[in-house]
Order: structure tokens, then sequence, then C-alpha cells
């Protein structure tokens, strides 16, 4: 019989081969999804109200590969996101692909997003755990007088609280744009979009917390005499911050599209914005382009929490 | 013999007593909830707001697409919020009754989240319902689907679907309420799949009760609190989801309007020092939230008292 660890790396390893069957799978139906949603919207890429001479429209049907069969559609386009990381070619512009256009605004996506995650999950966190140590004090009810009032202020509330505080009235931060060397232009954004889902965290690590704190065996550690950090470190914060990791998946998720108003209200120039103006463009290249990998990090970013939540919980079956 | 008196008196009472009223869970949970300030202070304020966008029409002094052409230009200095010229919160950016427009607007954004609320509780409940009931495989398979498609980031779906097939109210409806029952049904399944063990049950499949029977019968009605605490909980939700997409400018088309493509046409103007076009949709907005969400967290401990 091996030893346990390795029974347990073992399950652990088919865990996560479970979960990448899931994964792929679905990232296949989501471009298959919006590839078919594409075909079958009205009216196509080069509808315009002076209508084309059939000859050029054929010719232009020719050149973006729309006049094979759908199937074949279908395989080409994935094919291409799955070999060469293609997504084709943008239909409005004329001399851009659809990856140099996500390319340009996914790095400022990526920071100021990663800096809000962590901002949010830190803060969070932090005040969540503080207000259940200190249950039923003064710092109890401002944590959570601070967690109430931050769920109801989304993002597309916050961005316009803040330049009006912040750049109308104090006139202490630019009113939007993007610089990767000059922080000044993260702050807003980061405040934005972090602030909701700190304020989530908050409710969902207090409560999970106070349930820990009543357990049984934060008893025992504090009857035998450890001290109360000490009971907080080892042997709360783990438990409790189960049901904060399940919830990271979908504060992600909620993140990403909130990079929409971000980008919209900022002029930050991210994802978001190629996002929106592909969508009044009726780009739909770009479109789906971003969809699918929006989609692609969403499935790789659960199934990440998935394996952590695996690693950290003793009680999970595989 | 006066004390005998008092005595019998008192013996007549007690004997006459009616029967003890028993408390039902119901009740024992109405009780809970009205005790909770929190919960009756959300209650106050859906209240509150349901009244204003209900009767708020008979109070404007202007419909929602009148442009009042004595401030039209001159919003800025004019357009703001007086009793005088009937303008209670200002006009909007070309002149129309803010007011009026904050009354639809929030009649939009209750119904868009009461209506996507709804299916989400009729299509999660069943769904869920089903899939814990028979377990198994079937389970599986409907909850695989269900992973799968919460996987998609719906609010990208969702703008995709406006763009193509053209930005209209009901479209709104059919793309919020796809996704919303997807929680629900998580939700549901699970409470199911604990029901399901119990004996009553088992005496009642014993008896050769056929599954429907025993969904609608046992299941469903045990089922009640759990739903209503997450229906509540959904409708801020769904707000928010609706309000985001006003916000791009994708939901709600002109002349009608909602909280969200207020706040977004009030935030697009505050440089001209028109802060009440931003001020009044948020207010009604935030209350509307706040609303809901104490409500929904006081419907949520009254239900399960588990550890309070």
């Amino acid at each position: 019989m091996p030893p346990a660890s390795t029974h347990r790396k073992n399950r652990m390893i088919v865990y996560i081969l479970k979960r990448l069957a899931i994964a792929i799978p679905t990232l296949l139906l989501l471009i298959v999804f919006s590839f078919l949603l594409m075909h079958a919207a009205p009216g196509g890429p080069f509808t315009q109200e002076r209508e084309l001479p059939a000859q050029v429209l054929a010719n232009l049907n020719a050149k973006y590969g729309l006049d094979q069969p759908l199937w074949k559609q279908i395989w080409n386009y994935i094919w291409g996101i799955v070999a060469h990381f293609d997504f084709g070619p943008s239909f409005v512009y004329k001399d851009r692909t659809v990856n140099e256009i996500i390319a340009q605004g996914f790095p400022v996506t990526l920071t100021y997003g990663g800096v809000s995650f962590v901002v949010a999950v830190l803060a969070g966190v932090t005040l969540g755990a503080v207000a259940a140590v200190k249950h039923n004090t003064i710092i109890d009810y401002f944590a959570v007088g601070i967690s109430i009032g931050a769920q109801v202020l989304p993002n597309f509330v916050m961005a316009p609280i803040l330049v009006i505080v912040f750049t109308l009235f104090l006139g202490w931060l630019p009113g939007g744009g993007w610089r990767f060397t000059d922080p000044s232009y993260w702050i807003m954004p980061v405040i934005a979009l972090s602030t909701s889902y700190m304020a989530s965290i908050a409710r969902i690590m207090r409560s999970s917390m106070l349930e820990v704190l009543n357990s049984n065996h934060i008893r025992t550690a504090r009857a035998k005499g450890l001290p109360g950090h000490r009971v907080i470190w080892r042997h709360a914060l783990k438990p409790a911050l189960l049901p904060v990791i399940s919830y990271l998946g979908p504060a992600f998720v909620a993140m990403i599209t909130g990079s929409v108003i971000v980008d919209i209200y900022f002029s930050t120039g991210g994802i978001g914005k190629a996002f929106v103006d592909s969508a009044l463009n009726r780009d739909y290249a770009v479109m789906m382009g971003v969809t699918i990998l929006v989609g692609a990090l969403t499935i790789l970013f659960n199934l990440l929490v998935d394996i952590i939540y695996g690693w950290i919980d003793p009680k999970i079956r595989y | 013999m006066v004390i005998d008196s008092e005595k019998m008196k008192s013996l007549a009472e007690a004997t006459s007593r009616e029967d003890v009223v028993g408390r039902s869970l119901w009740a024992d949970a109405r009780r809970r909830f009205f005790r909770n300030k929190a919960a009756i202070f959300g209650l106050v304020l859906l209240v509150f707001v349901s009244l204003f966008a209900i009767f708020g029409n008979f109070v404007a002094q202007w419909s929602n697409e009148e442009i009042d052409f004595s401030v039209m230009g001159m919003v800025a200095e004019q357009g703001g919020p007086s009793l005088a010229n009937g303008h209670y919160f200002g006009t909007d950016d070309l002149g129309r009754d803010l007011f009026a427009r904050t009354v639809q607007g929030t009649q939009i954004s209750l119904a868009v989240g009461i209506i996507g609320s709804a299916i989400a509780v009729v299509v999660g409940t069943i769904y869920g319902a089903t899939a814990g009931y028979f377990g198994g495989r079937i389970d599986n398979i409907m909850m695989r689907t269900v992973d799968i498609l919460l996987a998609i980031p719906y609010m990208f779906v969702l703008i995709l679907l406006l763009v193509m097939y053209g930005r209209s109210i009901t479209m709104l409806f059919v793309g919020v309420g796809l996704i919303s029952w997807l929680e629900m049904s998580r939700i549901v399944r699970g409470q199911t799949l604990t029901l399901k063990g119990r004996e009553y049950i088992e005496a009642a499949r014993a008896i050769g009760v056929p599954a429907p029977v025993i969904i609608r019968r046992h299941i469903l009605p045990n089922l009640i609190g759990v739903v209503t605490v997450f229906a509540t909980l959904l409708v801020p939700n769904m707000i928010l989801t609706e309000s985001f997409i006003s916000f791009l400018g994708l939901g709600v088309q002109e002349p009608m309007t909602s909280l969200g493509a207020l706040i977004s046409e009030g935030s697009g103007t505050i440089s001209y020092g028109t802060l009440w076009q931003l001020a009044f949709p948020l207010l009604f907005f935030v209350l509307t939230l706040f609303g809901f969400f104490f409500v929904g967290d006081g419907l949520r401990d009254a239900l399960d008292p588990k550890d309070r």
C-alpha cells in the first residue's frame, strides 16, 4: 500500500485532470457559441448603406473566408486560435488584426485589474477578519458599516464620484488616461474597480470567521492556553478563508467585466475599450476575440481556484 | 371568604383560558424579521421607493418627454432643482424634467430586477429541484451544464447579444433572465439533496408517490425559505446588471430610461456643474439597493436562525 501522501497526491492529479476535462470543452463551446451567434446576426460585416457591387462583396467574402461552408469556417477559426493564437483580421480596420488590437489593451487591463484584485482581497480579508475578532465592538460596527456602504457603490457609481472628488474638487489626481510609469493614473481605476468586491469579500470573511471562531477546535486551542493571536493566525484564518477562495472566481469575472466601465470612464485604453469600440462599430471579430480571451482567462482562473481550494481544504472529495 | 372567592375567580379564569396558540415556523420567522432594525429600515426604504415609482407621476409637473424650452440651453444656470418651475429634481441636459425621468427610471429598474429575479425563481427552482431529486447521472449532466454556463463571461455575451440583435428592453429581459437562474439552481439543488434524505420523503416514495408529485408536494414547499432569501438578494444584482448595461448605452433606449442610464447621463455632464443630474438618480439607485440588501439579509436571519 502506498503511503498516504502519495495516495493523496495521486488523487489530487486525478482531480486536476477532471477539472481540465471540463475546462477544455467549456472553452470550445464558448468559441462555437460565439461564432454561431455572430454568424446568425442580421446583416453581414460588409453591410453598408450603399450596397456593394456583387463582385466586390464576393471578393471580400473570399478574402475573409466567409464563402466557405459554416463548419469549415468554425474549424478554421478554432484551429487559428489553438494552433497559432490567431483571432483573425478585424472586420472594420482593414490593416489591423484582432491580435494587435487585443495586445494593445491587454497589458493595461492586466495591470490595473491585477492591482485591484490584490487590493480587494487583502483589504476585504483584513476588514472581515478584524471585524470578526472584535465582534460586537465599535470596530466591528465600523467595518460592517464600510462594507454595507461599499456594496451599493459598483464601479460605474464609484467612477463619477471619484472624479468629482479627486479631480474636480481637490484636483489631486488626473481625471483619466493611463501611464505605466505614473501610479497616480492607477489610483482611481483601482479604487473604482475594487470597492464593491472588497465589501463582498469582507462580508464573507466576517461571517465565516465568526463561525470558525465559535467552533470546537478553536475552543480547544484556547483551552490549552495558546495566546489569542496564535489561535487566530494558526488555527482560525485558514478554514475561514475557504468561502472567500470560492468567491474569488466570480469576483475575478466581475472585475474583468468592470474593466469595461473603467476603460470608458477613465480612458485607460484597456481591453474593455477595444470591446466597446468594436461593439459600436459592429466589429464582430474583435468582440468575439475579446469574449473568448476573457472566457479563457475565467476558465483558467476558476481552475486555479479549484486547485487551491482542493489543496487547502482537507475535507474536499476529489 | 374574600380570599376564597378570589381564588375561585382565578381558578375559573385558568380553566376557561383558551388553548395556547402554537407559533408556526413562519410566525416565528416573521417575529424575528420585525425585530431586526436593519430589515425594517430596508423595508421602509423599499416602500418609499415603490411609492415613488408608482405615484411619482401624479406629483410630477412635467412629463418625462417634454422639453422645457425656458431652461433649454441654460441648464447649468436655470435647470437646477426648484419648486418654482415644477422641476423638483431639476432638468436633464436637454431640459427634460428629471423628476419624471427618475420616476420612470426607478420603474424600469425595479421591473427589470423583479422580473429577472422571478425568471430565476421559476427556472432555477425547477431545474435545481429536478437535478437534486433524481441525482446520479442526470444530476451530473445538469450541474456540469450549469458549471459550463457559469464559466462564460456572461456580461460580454449579453453585450454581444444586444449589439447583434438590436437593443430592446425585451432583449434585455431575455438576457438577464438567461443568466440569473444559474446560481439559483445550484442553491436549490444543494437544499434538495439534503431534503431528499429525510424520512418523510422516503415514506412518500415507499407508498408509491410518483416523483413529480413528491417534488411538488414535499420538496418545493420546503425550498420556499431558501428561494425567498436568494430571490430577494438577486433583485439588486439584476438591477446592477441592468444599470451596468444601460450605463454603457446598450440597455434601455430613449425616450425610456433606467436608473443606470440616468446615472450615465448625469456622470457625463458633471464637469458642467450640473451635479443634481447625477445626485438624484444615484440617490434612488442607492436607496433601492440598500432596501433589497437589508430586507434580504433580514429574511435570511429570520428564516435561518442557526448561529445567531
